[in-house]
């Protein structure tokens, strides 16, 4: 549909007087408003001994949650695993032991890329029971590639770092598809 | 004498260079305090050693010279703009000077390098254009499209602007009757703060300006280098030392150009009260670099300042702008020295002529205005 004629406004460009054109006043409020910014307190961040104030939905490194009884809350659905655009989350599935007796299944592998990771966070939302999160850890290195692959036990002691941090709470409370992470209330 | 010249030289080299270093600090502080941010830090006490470390990255970094550029043009062209950068600072005084008319240069120590060249501004002139060379050789070896390009742009725009720069200075030589730079100084320290260039010339200095900012390839007109465009422009295949040569000699045009305005408008090491011609030469000293530092200072402001120039905008600022306003204030000079007024018609004449270009440019029917480029 063609634009209609009311909606289109047409803009000058301003003609320049007598002033503008001497450029002179303009290059002195120019350098004014410069000149100001100098003496304006920096907002740099001094990084390393600084760490920025993250938002509490800010998506960096993943975590498997826990359990109440402390294991691992990932029932091996795959979900996360279709959902991730950037199919980077490998899974492997086994039977859950006989004695967890609320699943059918657990993850036997459990490998995130997190050099191939856009932090979308696509596999939280995908998840049925809440047990992959991302946290608001961002600065992880490593040497090699293979350093980078976060496999079950790394991704398990990230949520033992983060959750009893005030950035990273626990943010599932006890739902009807999994066991909870809290005790339900 | 040749002693103490030696002694001179070897401190004025050390000096420039270390100076040179000094101010890309500087830079990037300025830089960064204007745009609200902390700038070099890391390395020592507020990141004075920043200095030392681009230094040192620079001579320690792989002397590279890429396979189909022309070896030999490719190493001499840095040289050139190094060389021909220093060579300038030769005449120009950087401290307390007698009057070459009756100076005693065997007892007095005088702060140049070379004394009492009679053609000393038209030495630095014919010596600082050949600072292209560098550029448009280092270009031209490259061997690099983006290379050449900055290099010719480099050359044409050096050579409009060499015009509006001697032209410019004309009057304030017409007025001194002497190329010679220690007059220059001498004519206006004697008569005090009230024989400053500056008050008989203002649009003569802000024409020397803006060409001077032309010529070091400054921001406003950086159009050789303009990373946008030419990613590096004529430097773009060098590093190392060799772009270090490229940078000193920027910075040392920069440092000559900020004393040349000192000395031809700013009366030089004179300040009334503070550095008058019979009093200490520490304190001319002083003064003379410090008025030298506030320019260098406002070259830095200016460039984070003012958004870059188009190419056709600067030339058109130089051939249609520029060298009128000059020629016209060279006319004014010449009637006041031939009818002997008194030279403070100079002054509103001046703005006369500024407000005069500026009317014209604003003239709505002009298309093709002068300004308007
Ligand atoms: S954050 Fe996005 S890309 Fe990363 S693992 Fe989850 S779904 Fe895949
Ligand atoms: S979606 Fe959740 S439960 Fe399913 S495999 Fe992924 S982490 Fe495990």
């Amino acid at each position: 549909m063609p634009i209609a004629e009311s909606e289109v406004r047409w803009v000058k460009a301003p003609t320049l007087g007598l002033l503008d054109r001497l450029y002179i006043p303009a290059i002195i409020e120019g350098l004014g408003t410069t000149i100001k910014h100098i003496f304006q307190p920096p907002v740099t961040q001094q990084f390393p001994e600084e760490r920025p104030d993250l938002p509490a939905n800010y998506r960096g490194l993943h975590r498997l949650n826990r359990d109440t009884e402390g294991r691992v809350k990932c029932v091996a659905c795959y979900m996360c695993s279709t959902a991730c655009p950037a199919h980077c989350i490998d899974i492997v599935a086994a039977p859950a032991p006989a004695e967890w007796k609320d699943r059918e299944k657990y993850p036997e592998m459990f490998v995130i890329d997190e050099l191939r990771c856009i932090y979308c966070g696509m596999c939280e939302q995908a998840c049925p029971c809440d047990a992959i999160e991302l946290t608001s850890m961002f600065d992880l290195t490593g040497l090699t590639r293979e350093e980078m692959m976060f496999d079950k036990e790394k991704l398990l002691s990230v949520f033992d770092q983060t959750a009893g941090t005030e950035k990273d709470p626990i943010r599932t409370k006890a739902g009807a598809l999994s066991c909870a992470s809290e005790p339900a209330k | 004498m040749l002693i103490s010249t030696i002694l001179t030289i070897l401190i004025i080299f050390g000096a420039l260079q270390a100076l040179a270093g000094g101010l890309v600090y500087v830079e990037r502080k300025i830089c960064a305090f204007m745009q609200n941010r902390i700038g070099p830090n890391r390395v020592g006490p507020v990141g004075l050693l920043q200095i030392l470390a681009d230094g040192l990255k620079f001579i320690m970094k792989e002397e590279f010279v890429p396979h189909y550029a022309d070896k030999s043009v490719f190493i001499i062209a840095p040289a050139i703009g190094l060389v021909c950068a220093m060579l300038c600072f030769a005449v120009v005084p950087f401290g307390a000077t007698d009057n070459p008319a009756d100076a005693d240069y065997i007892t007095h120590y005088q702060f140049i390098i070379a004394k009492n060249v009679d053609i000393g501004i038209l030495f630095i002139f014919a010596v600082s254009s050949l600072t292209v060379y560098g550029i448009i050789l280092g270009g031209w070896a490259s061997n690099n499209k983006y290379s050449l390009i900055g290099g010719l742009r480099s050359s044409a725009q050096i050579i409009s602007y060499e015009i509006p720069l001697g032209l410019s200075i004309l009057g304030v030589v017409l007025m001194t009757g002497s190329l010679n730079l220690e007059r220059i100084i001498w004519k206006q320290a004697s008569g005090g703060i009230l024989e400053w260039n500056i008050w008989f010339q203002p649009l003569a200095f802000l024409l020397f300006m803006i060409s001077s900012f032309a010529e070091c390839n400054r921001l406003p007109f950086d159009l050789p280098e303009t990373e946008q465009e030419l990613v590096g422009g004529y430097h773009t295949e060098y590093n190392g030392m060799k772009l270090a040569f490229f940078f000193l000699g920027e910075y040392t045009h920069m440092v000559t150009s900020c004393f040349l305005m000192v000395i031809l408008f700013f009366g030089g090491w004179h300040f009334p009260f503070i550095a008058e011609a019979d009093m200490w030469w520490g304190l001319k000293l002083i003064v003379f670099v410090a008025k030298m530092a506030l320019f260098i200072v406002f070259y830095m402001l200016v460039r984070w300042t003012i958004p870059r120039f188009r190419f056709d905008q600067l030339m058109s600022l130089a051939w249609k702008v520029l060298i009128p306003m000059t020629l016209l204030n060279l006319v004014a000079v010449m009637f006041v020295k031939e009818y002997g007024i008194t030279p403070w018609v100079l002054l509103p004449v001046s703005l006369g002529i500024l407000v005069g270009a500026g009317l014209i440019a604003s003239q709505p029917e002009s298309k093709e205005s002068p300004l308007a480029a």
